[in-house]
């Protein structure tokens, strides 16, 4: 039970957090100048949206998720059952960002849930 | 991307940087935390004494310098090359990991996880092969 209530947090919270940092980005339009100084103030610009700080949040917790989880099941089983994080990019991609998600990669992500059924039944 | 000798090498140097850093820093956050000890006790009182243990731990640390490395890695390579050149380079982590799994922490991987580790290379590789914007670029 703890080991599917850990994968979850590390999926949702993982996956978004990174969603709201994307938002975030979003709404600061796209970078064109990469110059250091530049880079530095689109950072900082960054920081004063609420949205950044929610997403930082949530992958901080996604991350914590991860370091409890690895303390007591194999690397070789958390890594790849992780990927489920694809499939649930996917779903809050189009839910929260209003993405199009093209055919074949739901198809890759039909895949790559097969693939994570298969290590997770390996790991019962 | 523009191909040339130069080119060339320093991508793939940073593919190799990605597939291998990624998955070790995995593998050395899981051997530091399995000398934390296991979550599954944890307790609200072993709050501090976690945290203690897990900023203590040389092996966490070493697992983040290599995620740490990993991410500048991407992030340097997404400056000169295609991203969907390099998102299906980075499925191969996952076999990185499963191997780095076996060879340095002595986990036994049974050939029914090396099947869905296999699977999941694949969806990850197909996922890559697809435009980053599924409008405009193509």
């Amino acid at each position: 039970m703890l080991t599917v209530f850990l994968f979850f947090l590390i999926v949702v919270s993982g996956t978004g957090g990174e969603l709201c940092v994307s938002r975030a980005m979003r709404s600061m339009g796209e970078v064109h100048d990469f110059s250091p100084k530049s880079i530095a103030s689109f950072v900082f610009r960054g920081l004063r949206l609420p949205w950044m700080w929610v997403g930082v949040a949530m992958m901080a917790l996604g991350f914590f998720s991860l370091l409890a989880i690895l303390s007591f099941r194999e690397v070789s089983f958390v890594v790849p059952v992780s990927a489920l994080s694809y499939a649930a990019g996917a779903f809050g991609a189009k839910g929260f960002l209003g993405e199009r998600i093209s055919r074949n990669r739901w198809l890759g992500i039909a895949v790559v849930c097969i693939g994570v059924t298969i290590v997770w039944w390996s790991g019962r | 991307m523009k191909a040339g000798p130069g080119l060339h090498l320093k991508t793939y140097l940073a593919i190799f940087v990605i597939v291998i850093f990624a998955p070790m820093g995995s593998v050395l956050l899981g051997k530091g935390m399995k000398g934390v000890g296991s979550a599954a006790t944890w307790t609200l009182t072993d709050f501090w004494p976690v945290v203690t243990r897990i900023l203590s731990s040389g092996y966490i640390w070493l697992g983040i310098a290599c995620l740490l490395t990993f991410f500048v890695a991407y992030m340097l390579i997404l400056s000169w090359a295609d991203y969907s050149y390099v998102q299906p380079s980075t499925s191969l982590s996952y076999a990185t990991v499963a191997l780095l799994s076996h060879f340095v922490l002595g986990e036994l991987i049974s050939p029914l996880r090396w099947l869905g580790v296999l699977v999941i290379c694949t969806g990850v590789f197909i996922v890559g092969r697809t435009s980053p914007r599924a409008h405009g670029v193509q």
